[in-house]
């Protein structure tokens, strides 16, 4: 039984701890036993993109000393994801022992849906989910972590839900991080053509594999009085029908 | 101030270059050498093949092509064109030996172009099959006016001068040329054109609006 | 907010909330985006060429100061004038010299970045000198006296009615109640303009896409067969270039150009190539009789052997920008450079100084999709983090960015005072979120909420959830 570390991210540990679960369900199901290490906080993204080098340096030996006792790591987000499998060998490139450690975990540092499909040879979820969906792969999933395929296959197994295809597929949703509150008219204007993207495909449900996209996305449609439901992609693979959308009214 | 600049210049670069013998070998090897890259598979074509496909690409691109059995044909074709375009039966073109000797059914005026001219003929050095692409070299036989001043320019290429990509071309011109290049080499590849207004595409920016190929063996 | 950031987001707003150049940054968005898609989906080798080019001038810039002696003694013995100037206001008076010394009257111009960079024309115009834009967008600009808001389709920001307008105000010979409604009748009474202006020059003046040290040429690219009636009817040539510019071969440069039109507008070749080598050889009919190339560095011997390297080997193809959120959201001219989109995001802070238009590598979410598609393979995002970091070093990151970071990378390190902060704050977002579970307004978070709402937390923090679970286990 394979171990998996799980490394959560600051926005679904804050914003919706649901997708942590649902993550460590999929992963129990298909056979892992799952440890979330202690001390988590954050990867140290948001001081990177910001040039605050140290900063980032010193959260990063944290998290490489953090994870690197497991065999895998596996990140509900294909930005935290990117950030330790791409960046961090970066950020220590000028140091010989943690540019080798931060190698090491870059190396079993896997997004979700491509760990269970790739890693874990899952072909199917026994989920239901009856909606009308679509996707939006998020920039660093698919350009610094190689997912497309993958959540894709896994939703076609979803009972009942129907996937079309954005028309702009590879078109970013504007949060960038803090690029979304630096920047927020011309983050507002890239957001706006996701949204109208998304109201064209004709879907109920927007689904995709990163919390920092779907704020910004879900704020988006909901500032625009849309119906369209906003769901990380983990939620939807484990049938999390009754959870509220993101952005959603609670039951009261 | 000029030579000044020039060792400021070399100078900051040279700090971060090496230009110890081994640098200057590989510079000059390459150099002399001129090794070929990466050869796409659609221009490594021969011969029919070549022709073929050299033909499909110039008519993609909004270019016209008759076809002769040999040049005695080329000024009958020449005509025709001119005459089917209501165009005047006067053809500028330079003294290029394969144009010289035919039996023209137009007027020939021979130089440079000018101004005023409506129509040139020019022979290709080389026709490339990977981009549809017409090679012209400069010189009294083919003076490179005749690619841009006029608004319809007729280019004759000879099959056996079609080949498949653009380093099969270079080959071709080096054996001619040597690397002492003519002062001017035009690829053409179609008629002039610009997008620059809403995109859309318009013919005849500046150059030739109309562009017919004439094809012989 | 500095002078310079206020300008900025005072051009982004207007660049927004101007509904033609939107609807021409959709097209842009549209054609060239889908046209170089179709064509490297036509070229299976597209990959192996790009690999391939990216070494070519890896290999030269290793070799910058050897390929450009090169070029330069072959140039030269074809008949070529080679001026070098360390500064933009250099090379703008050595092309001031020998527009003189020709007693030129008339200046016909090719597209030339290089020659936009040194701010050229505005310094022959202040000498008694008008040169004359001869590519169409770039003509329609100078009479609009706009910067080009892109590097290879100039005037993409315009409407063919603005363009109308345009040409009726500075054609007055022409009739009034001629038609122009349609771009073919713009094309066609700019061809007749400037047909004039072609014939007549004394001095005509291009860029150049490459140098080939092998032969000593210069090369152009064009559609409109401009450039070449620019150099082969005036008496004196002038080529403006910079230093990065030189390839080694015929077959190097064979290259790189599969690359450049698809790249740029996903045509497989442009219209014309043009390889020119020193002045008119004696028999021939027509060409220049002299022939300058005037080699600028302005900044860029600084770049070799740094993190910035790299940005040398741009072949000015504007795919980056036609691929990017941010420049078609804003277009050209908000970026207030001369070089737009991603790549002048990096050329402008490079050649410029870490704070010339700080904005620029700070106004994008790093999508990556730049350095997805240039043909050099550029890794922009990587260079505008590098202006990020550089402007952290230098104290001019903005003050309450810092403090939050500073915050944020304090809790980061104390997971246990994070717990605390996250769980006290989430709880009170819910609860502001309430039963809509969203929150519409927020003091200090208006950069969030001026065009969003801010989804409401779920209330607990997975880290708490996770340790209740754990306890519930280990009862049982």
């Amino acid at each position: 039984m394979p171990t998996v570390a799980l490394f959560v991210t600051c926005l679904v540990d804050a914003f919706r701890p649901s997708v942590g679960m649902a993550a460590i369900k999929l992963l129990e199901d298909a056979g892992c036993e799952v440890v979330v290490p202690e001390g988590q906080t954050c990867c140290g993204q948001p001081g990177y993109n910001s040039g605050e080098r140290a900063a980032a340096i010193t959260i990063a030996r944290r998290v490489v000393a953090m994870l690197e006792p497991y065999e895998y790591v596996v990140v509900p987000s294909g930005s935290c994801g990117g950030m330790i499998a791409k960046h961090y060998p970066e950020l220590f490139v000028d140091d010989a022992e943690w540019g080798l450690r931060a190698k090491a975990v870059a190396k079993k540092t896997h997004e979700l849906t491509a760990f269970l499909t790739g890693g874990l040879g899952i072909t199917s979820v026994t989920a239901r989910f009856p909606a009308k969906a679509t996707y939006h792969d998020s920039c660093s999933a698919l350009r610094e972590m190689g997912v497309r395929a993958q959540p894709r296959k896994l939703l076609g197994t979803v009972e009942g839900l129907t996937l079309t295809e954005l028309s702009e597929r590879d078109a970013c949703c504007g949060f960038g991080g803090t690029f979304a509150v630096k920047y927020p008219d011309i983050s507002n204007a890239i957001v706006e053509k996701k949204t109208a993207d998304v109201a064209a495909t004709g879907a109920e449900l927007l689904i995709s594999g990163d919390m920092g996209c779907l704020l910004n996305m879900a704020g988006k449609l909901k500032r625009e009085g849309s119906k369209v439901q906003v769901r990380h992609v983990a939620e939807v693979l484990t049938g999390m029908t009754e959870l509220p959308a993101i952005g959603e009214a609670r039951r009261p | 101030m000029s030579d000044a600049a020039r060792e400021r210049i070399l100078g900051n670069i040279r700090k971060s270059t090496g230009g110890g013998i081994s640098e200057r070998t590989a510079v000059a090897q390459r150099i002399a050498t001129h090794p070929r890259g990466v050869i796409p598979a659609r221009a490594s074509i021969t011969g029919k093949d070549a022709l073929t496909a050299f033909i499909a690409r110039l008519k993609a691109a909004s270019i016209t092509v008759a076809e002769a059995a040999q040049l005695g044909e080329v000024p009958r074709l020449a005509a025709d064109y001119l005459r089917a375009n209501n165009l005047p039966a006067r053809l500028r073109m330079g003294a290029d030996a394969d144009l010289a000797g035919l039996d023209w059914q137009s007027e020939v005026l021979r130089g440079k172009a000018e101004g005023s001219d409506e129509v040139s003929i020019a022979k290709a050095f080389a026709g490339v099959a990977e981009t549809g692409t017409l090679v012209l070299t400069s010189g009294p036989a083919n003076p490179t006016t005749l690619n841009f001043l006029p608004e319809t320019e007729i280019i004759v290429i000879r099959i056996a001068d079609v080949v498949g990509g653009y380093e099969d071309a270079w080959d071709r011109l080096r054996a001619v040329y040597g690397n002492d290049l003519p002062r001017t080499i035009n690829w053409v590849s179609g008629p002039s054109r610009t997008a620059d207004i809403e995109q859309t595409i318009v013919m005849g920016a500046h150059g030739p609006r109309r562009l017919h190929v004439i094809v012989s063996g | 907010m500095t002078a310079d950031g206020t300008l900025f987001s005072a051009r982004v707003s207007g660049a927004i909330a101007d509904p033609q150049l939107q609807q021409a940054l959709s097209n842009v968005r549209r054609r060239f985006v889908a046209s170089r898609a179709a064509a490297k989906a036509a070229l299976p080798e597209w990959g192996a060429l790009s690999d391939e080019a990216r070494a070519i001038k890896d290999h030269v810039l290793a070799h910058l100061d050897l390929y450009l002696e090169a070029w330069e003694q072959k140039a030269t013995a074809a008949g070529a004038k080679v001026h070098w100037a360390s500064t933009a206001a250099d090379a703008r008076d050595i092309v001031l010299g020998i527009c003189r010394q020709a007693g030129a009257k008339t200046v016909t111009k090719g597209k030339s970045m290089v020659a936009e960079e040194i701010h050229l024309n505005q310094h022959l115009e202040a000498n008694g000198i008008t040169p004359v834009e001869t590519d169409l967008g770039e003509y329609i600009i100078q009479l609009r006296g706009e910067m080009p808001s892109h590097i290879i389709a100039p005037a993409v920001h315009l409407t063919k009615a603005q363009v109308e307008a345009d040409f009726r105000k500075a054609h007055t010979n022409l009739a009034l109640d001629r038609s122009m409604a349609e771009p073919r009748e713009l094309v066609a009474e700019a061809r007749g303009i400037l047909r004039d202006k072609f014939l007549a020059a004394d001095v005509g003046i291009t860029g150049a896409n490459f140098l080939i040290a092998e032969t000593g040429s210069s090369v152009i690219v064009t559609n409109e067969g401009n450039g070449d009636l620019t150099q082969v009817l005036p008496r004196v040539h002038v080529v403006v270039t910079s230093i990065e510019k030189v390839v080694p071969t015929l077959e190097d440069v064979s290259v790189i150009l599969r690359l450049l039109a698809r790249s740029a507008t996903g045509q497989e070749i442009s219209t014309y190539t043009t390889f020119s080598t020193g002045l008119r050889r004696p028999g021939d009919p027509d060409g220049p009789e002299a022939y300058h190339v005037v080699v600028v560095d302005n900044g860029r011997s600084e770049l070799l052997g740094t993190a910035l390297q790299a940005v040398l080997r741009c072949i000015r193809c504007g795919a980056c920008m036609n691929h990017c959120p941010v420049y078609q959201a804003i277009g050209g001219h908000a970026y207030g450079a001369v070089y737009a989109g991603p790549i002048g995001a990096v050329l402008t802070p490079a050649l410029n100084g870490v704070m010339a238009a700080k904005d620029l590598p700070n106004a994008t979410p790093f999508c990556g999709r730049c350095e997805e598609v240039c043909p050099m393979q550029i890794p922009l995002p990587g260079m505008m983090r590098h202006f990020r970091e550089e402007q952290v070093k230098l104290a001019k990151a903005p003050v309450s960015q810092r403090a939050g970071l500073a915050v944020w990378a304090w809790l980061a390190g104390r997971p246990r005072l994070y717990r605390l902060a996250a769980r006290a704050g989430m709880r009170v977002l819910e609860m502001i979120g309430g039963r809509a579970g969203r929150i519409r307004s927020l003091p200090l978070a208006t950069g969030w909420t001026r065009h969003r709402d801010l989804p409401a937390p779920e209330g607990r923090t997975f880290h708490d959830l996770w340790a209740e679970r754990q306890r519930a286990r280990g009862k049982a």
